[in-house]
């Protein structure tokens, strides 16, 4: 570790803080728009967004791989953009796990630290020590080509940790992993992290892997951040209407729709809605959202929607049918017994309501 | 393909049967020649069988040369010291300049990539007179750094290498540098390494175009104790107001053989994987 990398953080709370951080590319396309955020120590913070919003273009701004074009970045109290990325004391793991193909395991951990110039048996200890962590002990021979996708992502986290970094980056890591065994190094990433308690920034697609690693998230559109907060949060209250729709599975119904004077009820094709709270926004125009998990079936149901498909999963049925000419899916739990055709009467649960301006797609 | 027709398999080996007959008599006719004395020789017609005087003439080529030549052992050496210096000059040259035109973002890159290009254009033989002045004037005529240094320069090599570190993933460079490593290190370190099949079947290569150089040597060299071994077949035909002794002259072409055909047999594996693996 370097002498300096200690030094601020107790001044200082937060590990990693991005100021006003902006990338502008030659041609002149801008993929950052000014994030701020700070990040604080042992934290795990998840960078989610659809492909090309820029979230591992942040992430590689971090790492050093990519030039900061405004704004400043800091790790642990020390201002970073002039920085190489081996002087920033971070640690990544990248997709495809970037190995040396003619090292054998043991040598892909011990090149970083042979690089520092730390002793031969610092560094047998270390690699033995991770080895032992990640189960990598029989492995330490190897090549990469002889490894399994997921050993070779353990070799590439082995390759992270070994160097007692001061934060990890993670690049869409589990991406080239089956289904079964993303969900489980979901879990081993987490339980590592949680152990070593290393600051964590860590760029995915997958919302679902958002939710279930993230401490916080920060859901990035275009280069800008939409929402930054908890899985919860970003669940309970999503300020956006693209956060909203990207967080959850399936996605939130969105349905237009229009606002009384009195900002009293909604309306929208033949259903009248009354709200709770008086609604007012500056226009009349309404994008009213519901998830799918927050429907109730009821005879005496405001809504009735037409039932296009019915997909048991067992312990619960997703159900896509359509409210006048907007699709909707309701998730319900149990076998509901419905087919194409017919008409169901639904009910909302009147504290899960959202409201976005139209236009704006802003949380009202 | 898996489709069995056994008529389109008996013409794609009679094809290929034809393709090494083709390949392989003038080299048989080598090896007859070799193995009679010349009194045989020029008798018609020529002779398609074994003689018996192949390690007489194996001797005589070995022990005492051919008449009027260098020891052949001087030769062989020089051929060889000429082939490796311009295989190794050139790779590590081309290693270098390939390493520069794609992982550095220097000023004027593609014009040095496109004058580099341009050299593919200008073999030894089209800037000959110009190239021989100037390896006079620096009194490198007669020295093993006139023979190869001309030859060096040259961009073939440095497109292979290109293309190899362009199929190397972005990410290695990027674990490199987050792993500490600095320019230099991470080529001896990571893209030498990664490039080794790529170096061998241009090792290949090279050597061969090295060993086989003749016109340049010819011309560079006019000490005896600096010829190399395919020029000097040719001098020998030459000699002049005599026969040409074709049993010497054929056995000097079989030993000048060798040496070319143990690279490529020994590093044949390595040499077509180096050509054909794209995946690094």
């Amino acid at each position: 570790m370097s002498d300096s990398s200690t030094k601020g953080s107790s001044q200082n709370p937060s590990h990693i803080r991005l100021k006003g951080v902006e990338k502008i590319y030659p041609n002149g396309y801008k993929a950052i728009h000014g994030i701020d955020m700070e990040i604080e120590e042992g934290e795990f913070v998840v960078l989610v967004g659809p492909s090309g919003c820029g979230k591992s273009t942040l992430l590689r701004m971090v790492a050093g791989l990519e030039d900061i074009t405004h704004g400043e970045v800091y790790i642990a109290g020390r201002k970073v953009n002039d920085l190489e990325p081996s002087q920033r004391d971070i640690a990544m793991v990248f997709q495809n796990y970037a190995l040396y193909p003619h090292m054998t395991v043991y040598k892909n951990m011990a090149y970083g630290l042979k690089n520092l110039g730390t002793p031969k048996d610092e560094i047998d200890k270390r690699v033995n020590e991770v080895a032992k962590l990640l189960e990598l002990e029989e492995l330490l021979n190897r090549r990469p080509k002889q490894l399994s996708g997921g050993q070779r992502q353990r070799v590439a986290m082995g390759r992270a940790i070994v160097r007692k970094p001061t934060a990890f980056l993670f690049d869409e890591p589990l991406s080239n992993l089956d289904a079964k065994l993303r969900v489980q190094m979901r879990l081993v990433i987490k339980n590592l992290q949680a152990r070593l308690g290393t600051t964590t920034l860590y760029v995915t697609h997958d919302q679902v892997e958002a939710m279930t690693m993230a401490d916080r998230l920060i859901v990035l559109k275009d280069g800008i951040a939409e929402q930054i907060g908890t899985p919860m949060e970003l669940y309970d209250r999503p300020e956006t209407q693209f956060v909203a729709g990207f967080i959850g599975s399936p996605a939130m119904n969105f349905i237009e729709a229009d606002l009384s004077d009195d900002g009293n009820t909604l309306q929208f094709g033949d259903t009248k809605l009354p709200l709770k709270e008086k609604l007012s926004n500056q226009t009349s125009k309404i994008t009213f959202g519901f998830r799918p998990e927050h429907v109730t079936l009821s005879d005496s149901g405001a809504m009735s929607l037409q039932v296009n498909l019915v997909e048991h999963l067992g312990a619960e049925s997703i159900i896509h049918a359509k409210l006048g000419d907007s699709p909707i899916t309701l998730r319900l739990n149990g076998h509901i017994d419905a087919k194409n055709g017919d008409t169901l009467k639904v009910d909302i649960d009147a504290d899960r309501y959202h409201f976005f301006d139209k236009n704006a797609g802003i949380r009202i | 393909m898996i489709e069995n027709r056994p008529v389109s398999t008996a013409i794609s080996h009679f094809v290929l049967l034809a393709g090494v007959a083709i390949v392989l008599f003038p080299i048989w006719i080598t090896i007859v020649a070799a193995s009679h004395d010349v009194a045989r020789l020029l008798e018609v017609p020529l002779p398609l069988g074994l003689g018996d005087q192949f390690f007489e003439n194996l001797k005589q080529v070995v022990g005492k040369g051919v008449e009027g030549s260098t020891p052949i052992g001087i030769m062989l050496f020089n051929s060889l010291v000429m082939a490796l210096m311009i295989a190794f000059g050139k790779i590590s040259i081309s290693l270098l300049s390939a390493y520069a035109i794609v992982y550095f973002d220097f000023r004027f890159r593609m014009l040095f990539f496109w004058m580099i290009f341009i050299t593919l254009m200008l073999p030894v033989e089209v800037r000959i007179l110009p190239t021989y002045e100037v390896v006079a004037k620096l009194g490198m005529l007669d020295t093993y750094w006139g023979l190869t240094i001309p030859l060096i320069a040259s961009a073939t090599a440095t497109f292979m290498f290109r293309q190899t570190f362009l199929s190397v993933p972005d990410e290695l460079l990027e674990a490199a540098r987050i792993d500490g490593a600095g320019p230099m290190q991470f080529f001896w370190d990571i893209l030498l390494p990664v490039s080794r099949t790529s170096i061998a079947a241009m090792f290949v290569i090279l050597f061969i175009y090295g060993w086989n150089q003749y016109l340049w040597p010819l011309l560079v060299t006019t000490d005896k104790n600096m010829m190399t071994i395919v020029m000097s077949i040719k001098n020998m035909m030459e000699a002049l107001e005599e026969t040409p002794k074709w049993h010497h002259i054929m056995m000097t072409a079989l030993l000048a053989m060798i040496p070319p055909v143990l690279v490529v047999i020994g590093m044949q594996k390595l040499f077509v994987k180096g050509l054909t693996e794209t995946e690094k």
